[in-house]
């Protein structure tokens, strides 16, 4: 089970897994996330996925190794099984014809946006896409976005490739060039989905956006993920993860991913340290 | 002979002082003497009072008699004819509701210990070499699946597997047990007798299917096409909040996350275990019930200076058991009543810093029965705190329900079911504990597990 057949590294620490899972890759969604636990002590972690591989009964996981459990699963090689995948959890993304939707990914978030638009494309829109990274080498998936979409924009913030800026400026040019939007969907981090909710507001553009809260249980027992909607409390993992970007707290939701920054630290610390001491601790910790 | 004590024969325990800073269980179980002492306080009665209080019908005075004689293995036979789950239910089974609330002796003084015996026996069998299993009925050639493994699903399972019936239980978590497991601390219900008692389901050849989310993979109406018939008990796990202003600041956790992050989780054993937990000095944990006293005992486990009851009725109207609420008191949690918080203050890092509360008063009684508290106005004060438990309770889980249609909602948004039977508004589908009553008690899940397995069985022999 979760059997990982193919590892590749897109970009130093963010890694793509195929990974076998044959009831999931049958039932997901665009939009959808699974849960993660990597070793017995480990901890659940929530990861969108990137793609569905009917031939061989896989989805695609693409993360970037941030904390300790995504580092540890970055250990993990080709043949190995992850010891836990669930899902497929959350809500789908709402796939309908809405006209011209750009899809704006930034980062890691790249992974997400990927089946949402080709599943828009394939329902007749017009995607135009705008992707972006801190550098070049980060940049992730640009082939298949531009496969998919109809038309791509690349910014990276150091200029090293595309455009020298910010997603939310080329979304801002394409507004005040008055290209016609009837939807924006943009994924990446907060501090983004914030600027690009902010871009669209003042022009009514509706604009989804997807949260990417600390999670436990993920089927909405435990409220670790709770965000603010329009003034209400939601859970991300079964209203969302995908919601109304002009009514999202971002501040909120920046708060609330800091609560264990200080924990995080350690345990990522004390990982590479046990890493560096022993190299065989890895393959003990994968219990399969 | 000589005449047998007015009082239970007491239950060693672990100090107050001693068990604030671990995790193990607070009572030790009875050896066989003190068993055996305790069993002979039982007057035998013709007519037993003590079994009209059990849910699950035990034959407590003949596993009683059975102790008082030292005969071990029979009693466990006896208990387990009716009871899949004893070393469970001799733990958190409210008992003083149940059969110890009939029994003769507590008219007089204190009733036969019956939980304490009840899980002795249980301990003893794990003690044992082997775990008997009870005869099994031919296989039958039926499937029916079990959605949830907590108290009502793992009752089903042991059950039906008994009569021959080919079970799977689907279960969302990575663990079995459900609240047993993520819920109830290790220190009420340690892990270990879960999982043994899980042990001796899958020993029944009931099949688990661990990380499984029946609605999200297969639907009911999906599983339908597999299986004969099928079991919902899948708890109330949906957490109530108060919507205060603030509520959402860090360190504010719903008792559900709290107690998961501690007890699924291990994250009292942080960084050993990856999950990380808020370790607050001053906690205060809102509610008046068990899972409030579980949660400001685990506070104090995890170093809290302070752990606070916030609750906004007087004590008597606790929901709490006794016991609980006894041992509380007796590690330091620091009970507040007629309190309600209103709103909470945080720093500027979104931290949350001090709770407002309003004093209340009692007026007249509301629908259960308890005095209604009514906010005194004018009364706020502000409290330092640096984690908040919401345990105000749960509802049950949508996920079936909004996945399953033809399923009749009740007002709460409960499942429907027949009481007597458990049966649903859709056909071939059974439901039970929470997800049908809304939060309750593990006995009652277990209950009514066996009344929806006996209508199951009942089903399954005229298709």
């Amino acid at each position: 089970m979760n059997k990982i057949l193919r590892k590749v590294t897109l970009a130093p620490e963010i890694k793509l897994f195929e990974v076998e899972t044959p009831p999931i890759a049958e039932k997901v969604q665009p939009g959808q996330f699974v849960v993660i636990r990597t070793h017995e002590k480990g901890e659940r972690f929530p990861l969108t996925v990137a793609n569905v591989n009917p031939k061989n009964h896989s989805i695609t996981l693409i993360f970037q190794e941030v904390g300790k459990s995504s580092a540890h699963l970055g250990t993990f090689k080709e043949g190995d099984e992850i010891l836990d995948v669930v899902g497929p959890l959350g809500k789908q993304s709402e796939i309908e014809l809405f006209g011209t939707v750009v899809c704006v990914g930034g980062g890691i978030g790249v992974a997400p946006i990927y089946p949402i638009l080709k599943a828009l494309k394939s329902k007749g829109n017009k995607v135009i896409s705008i992707i972006g990274a801190k550098s070049k080498n980060l940049l992730i998936l640009e082939e298949e976005i531009k496969v998919a979409s109809d038309k791509l924009y690349i910014t990276t913030d150091d200029g090293s490739y595309g455009k020298k800026g910010f997603v939310s400026n080329e979304l801002t040019r394409l507004i005040e060039e008055r290209i016609e939007i009837n939807r924006v969907v943009a994924i990446g981090p907060p501090i983004m989905m914030k600027v690009v909710a902010d871009v669209t507001r003042p022009y009514k553009i509706k604009t989804i956006v997807s949260l990417n809260s600390i999670m436990v249980d993920g089927t909405g027992m435990c409220g670790a993920c709770r965000v603010e909607i329009g003034g209400e409390t939601k859970f991300a993992c079964v209203d969302g993860p995908e919601f109304d970007g002009h009514l999202v707290n971002f501040d909120l939701l920046m708060n609330r991913l800091s609560i264990y920054l200080k924990e995080e630290k350690e345990s990522l610390d004390k990982f590479r340290s046990d890493l560096n001491k022993c190299c065989r601790s890895t393959t003990d910790n994968q219990q399969s | 002979m000589p005449k047998s004590s007015p009082q239970k024969t007491p239950m060693r325990e672990q100090s107050p002082k001693e068990r604030i800073h671990n995790f193990n269980e607070v009572p030790f179980g009875y050896s066989p003497e003190e068993a055996i002492l305790e069993a002979k306080r039982c007057l035998q009665c013709k007519k037993p009072k003590c079994m009209e209080g059990c849910p699950v019908e035990i034959d407590i005075p003949k596993f009683i008699e059975q102790i008082a004689d030292g005969n071990f293995r029979e009693a466990v036979r006896t208990m387990k004819d009716k009871n899949s789950l004893p070393a469970i239910c001799g733990r958190v089974c409210p008992q003083e509701e149940q059969c110890e609330k009939y029994c003769l002796l507590g008219k007089m003084g204190e009733p036969v210990a019956i939980g304490r015996l009840e899980r002795f026996i249980a301990d003893w069998e794990a003690e044992q070499d082997e775990i008997e299993i009870p005869e099994i009925a031919p296989p039958t050639g039926k499937k029916v699946a079990v959605v949830g493994s907590g108290p009502a699903g793992l009752t089903v399972a042991g059950d039906l597997t008994k009569l021959g019936h080919k079970v799977v239980i689907f279960e969302a978590l990575h663990k079995p047990g459900g609240v047993l497991i993520y819920g109830i601390p290790e220190f009420r219900l340690p892990k270990a007798i879960v999982e043994r008692e899980v042990e001796y389901i899958k020993k029944l050849s009931a099949e688990l299917v661990l990380s499984y989310v029946v609605g999200k993979l297969k639907t009911v109406d999906e599983l339908l096409e597999e299986f004969d018939a099928i079991f919902v008990g899948t708890g109330a796990g949906l957490p109530w909040f108060m919507f205060l202003p603030g509520e959402n600041y860090n360190g504010i956790y719903s008792a559900n996350e709290y107690l998961t992050r501690s007890n699924l989780m291990k994250a009292y054993l942080f960084p050993e275990y990856d999950t990380p937990i808020v370790k607050g000095k001053r906690v205060a944990v809102i509610g008046g019930g068990n899972v409030a006293m579980d949660s400001a005992r685990t506070a104090l486990r995890l170093g809290a200076k302070h752990s606070m009851i916030i609750y906004r009725r007087s004590k008597v109207e606790m929901p709490a058991r006794n016991e609980e609420i006894e041992h509380a008191e007796a590690e330091g949690v620091e009970f507040h009543f007629l309190t309600n918080p209103v709103a909470y203050h945080a720093d500027k890092n979104g931290w949350v810093r001090e709770m407002e509360c309003i004093r209340m008063e009692l007026g007249e009684p509301d629908k259960s029965g308890r005095r209604r508290p009514i906010p005194i106005e004018g009364s706020n004060f502000k409290s330092p705190v640096d984690v908040v438990v919401v345990a105000i309770g749960n509802s049950p889980n949508p996920l079936i329900y909004s996945t399953t249609p033809g399923l009749e909602q009740g007002k709460h948004g409960n499942i429907v079911t027949d009481e007597a039977t458990g049966k649903t508004s859709k056909d071939r589908v059974w439901a039970g504990g929470d997800i049908a009553t809304g939060a309750a008690t593990v006995i009652l899940a277990m209950g009514a597990g066996r009344i929806a397995a006996r209508s199951i069985h009942e089903y399954l022999q005229i298709t």
